[in-house]
This record gives C-alpha cells, structure tokens and sequence, in this order.
C-alpha cells in the first residue's frame, strides 16, 4: 500500500469491479475460456469451479506479488506454475475430502487450472508488477468476472437443457411438460456453451459500444 | 497396430481437443486470425503434445502411482505420490517445452524463426496438459497407446485450428453485426463445427 492510501480507494474499488464488465476476463480479454465451458452443464460444478478459482487466483496473485523482486524473469514462467499447482493441489485434496461428488464431475477441469490463462494473465499482467494488496483485489474481481459468465451460462444451459435449477426440477413443478414441452437436449451438448457465451457477447458489446473490435 | 490405429483415429475426430473438451481454446481464439500462423502454432503442439504424452505416462507408471516405486526397491511398494501430478506434469511439459525450443533452434533455424514466439506459448496451452490428464485417468496399457492418444489429440487440435482461421479469413468479407465481430462470430462458428464434430459420435473403429 502507498504510505495512506486507504484499503478501499477508488482505485482499487476498480480493480475489483472492472472485471466484472468492462474488462472481463471471458468476454473481453478471451482468457480462462477452457475450463469454462466445459464444467457448465449444471449450476452446481460451475459454481465449485467459480470458487475455486477465486480462491487459486487470489492467493497465487498476493504470492506472486510478494515474491515478485525476488523472482529473476528467466525462470518466472517455472516458479509461477509452480505456485500455482501447490495451490490447485490444495483446491483438489479439498474438494476430494469434501465435496467429492463435484470432484468426480469436475474430473480432470480442476488440474487443467493450472494451465488456466487467466491464472498465467494476471500473474505476467498485473502481480508481477503490482502491491500485494491491489493483486489481491485484482484477483477476487477477475476470478469473480469468470465464475459470473460461468454461472450466466451453466444456469441456461441447465434450465433449458435438463428443466432444473440447482438440481430442483423447476419447469416439472410448473407442469409444463403435460402442455408438451421437453427439454432441448441440445443445451446440455458442448458445443452450445460457445454459442452462449457468443450470445452473452454479442449482448455485452452492443450494449458496451467501444468494446466492439473491427476485425 | 489396429488397436493403436483406432486409438489414433478416435482422438482425432471423435474426442477432439477442442470441439469435444474445449481445452487450448485460449490460444485457439488468439491465434487464429491467419491460416499460416495457426498451422504454426498447429505443428508445434503435435510435436509437444506427442513427446510430452509417453514421458508423463512413463513418470506416471514408474514414479507416481501407487506401487510404482516397486523397480527401485520392494519397500517403496506401499508410496502412493499421485497428489503430486500436476506438478509433476506442469514440469515435465515446462521443461519439454524449454527443450524443444533449443533443439528446433539448433538444428533448423528456419522453422525456429516461423514458430518463434509460439513455443513458450504451448507451455500454458491446456490441451498440453489436459492430454496428460486424459492420459492418466484413461489408463492407457502401454506407452504405445499413449503416444497414439498424444499424436491423435495433437493432429486433432491442428485440424481445428487450421479449420478455423481458414474460416475467420473468408469472414471477414462478409457483414457481421458489428457487436458480434471478431470474438463473438469466432465462438459461434467454433460452436457450429462442434455440433458438425459430433456426427462422429458413436462411430466404433
């Protein structure tokens, strides 16, 4: 922190909430798209993944951070991976021992946030050159801007391709299914979370007007 | 060999790195923009992702499982060091990636000078790493098949890439709606040559 600066300034009041619009990580700075769509069949996953990314990124950012005049640029890409795995093996053991359903259906999305590029992003972009406590920010709001996407998305595709929210069978309880309305089993198909997340940009832009790219 | 052949071809079309897993869609997305750098960048991840497949599978049958110790001594039967296989694998690719880039430089300048900034690149690149996943919850029976599983995925990965900078470079003369260029149209392609991939689904070799 600069000498008075207080916890929360604008400034970095900022950094936290940028991300979650203006400077997203999914849909502006095309980072992090891997993980993404594949866990965003159900709610439920993507809102573990989301919180396991807050929790790698916030952390390997405020080490980065620490560590960063310490760290000949050489070899920064080893040691960043290095923290990083430490802390997703954590996130692994954790979720193994506790929520060991989600881990199962998570499979191997967990060990691939390593290669995450968000994480990479925003360590080379923002910790490597940053405080520790503005990289802490920084890293809650860009892992919040993803597991929001994560969770616009997973919360479509899983009402209009299974009929349920968070596992409750909503559009069975309104008794739409006797009027003769079935599930799109398209949603739950791969290829569907990139056409959402197309659609998610495509509102995001023309409502966001200097975001649109010329080519 | 039919075995292998089937291996090979199932990576390619019907577990397709990018159109069924979504992994390496981040320089898939960034990269694209011309057919020559991708099948750059496309040729660079088959070669790291076929070396990098069979050396982790060696480090994941002869270090880390469970009773893998076994060749060194008998005691060591009981170690299990599976938690450690991310880092493991992160490393193995890190420093496959560092190797490689000083081979190709050595020995052919030409292609160095094409790939150039692509190879640190492939380091980060999920499709790397999550190959080596597949390959250890897969549980592959011999370094053979992994290695087709590795070249497969890579080839596949090439096809898709190459694929789609052919397509970004034609649409760009058409009149998308503007909010919708660039990224946007490349997500919604990307997920109609998903839906096209998956016709392979089902096929049995």
């Amino acid at each position: 922190m600069s000498d008075r600066e207080p916890l929360f300034s604008s400034k970095n009041l900022k950094l936290l909430r940028e991300p979650l619009n203006k400077s997203n990580p999914i849909t502006v700075q095309v980072l992090g798209i891997c993980s993404a769509l594949a866990v965003t069949v159900k709610l439920k996953p993507s809102v573990v993944m989301a919180v396991s990314v807050i929790a790698v990124l916030s952390v390997s950012n405020v080490v980065i951070s620490v560590l960063r005049k310490h760290i000949p640029p050489r070899i920064r890409i080893i040691v960043q991976l290095v923290v990083i795995a430490t802390m997703v093996i954590l996130v692994d053991e954790i979720l193994k021992a506790f929520a060991y359903d989600v881990s199962k259906q998570l499979s191997v999305f967990v060990g691939l946030i390593i290669t995450n590029c968000i994480i990479m992003g925003r360590l080379e972009a923002f910790a490597l050159a940053n405080k520790p406590w503005p990289s802490f920010l920084d890293g809650i709001g860009n892992a919040a801007g993803y597991g929001l996407i994560l969770i616009i998305v997973a919360f479509f595709r899983e009402f209009l391709g299974s009929g349920t929210i968070w596992g409750y069978p909503v559009m069975e309880k309104i008794g739409i299914y006797k009027l003769g309305y079935t599930d799109n089993g398209l949603m739950i198909l791969p290829p569907m979370a990139l056409i959402t997340v197309g659609i998610i940009i495509w509102i995001q832009r023309g409502k966001n007007r200097d975001l649109i790219e010329t080519h | 060999m039919e075995n292998l052949v089937n291996i090979f071809v199932k990576s390619v079309f019907i577990d397709n790195m990018i159109f069924a897993y979504f992994l390496g869609m981040c320089s898939y997305l960034a990269v694209s923009k011309t057919v020559k750098t991708s099948a750059g960048l496309g040729i660079a991840v088959i070669f790291v992702i076929g070396i990098t497949v069979p050396v982790n599978y060696l480090i994941e049958n002869y270090v880390l499982k469970e009773g893998a110790l076994k060749w060194i001594s008998p005691q060591l039967a009981e170690v299990d060091l599976s938690f450690l296989s991310f880092i493991m694998f992160i490393a193995v690719i890190a420093s496959m990636v560092q190797l490689v880039e000083m081979i190709i430089e050595k020995f052919s300048p030409a292609l160095y000078n094409s790939l150039g900034i692509f190879l640190p690149l492939i380091a980060v690149n999920c499709a790397i790493l999550g190959a080596a996943l597949f390959m250890q919850e897969r549980e592959y029976s011999s370094i053979a098949e992994a290695t087709s599983f590795g070249l497969g995925s890579g080839v596949g990965w090439f096809l898709a890439i190459v694929g789609i900078a052919a397509i970004r470079e034609k649409i760009r003369y058409s009149n998308v709606p503007p909010p919708l260029r660039g990224l946007g149209i490349t997500f919604i392609i990307t997920g109609l040559m998903g839906i096209a991939f998956m016709s392979f689904m089902g096929i049995k070799l």
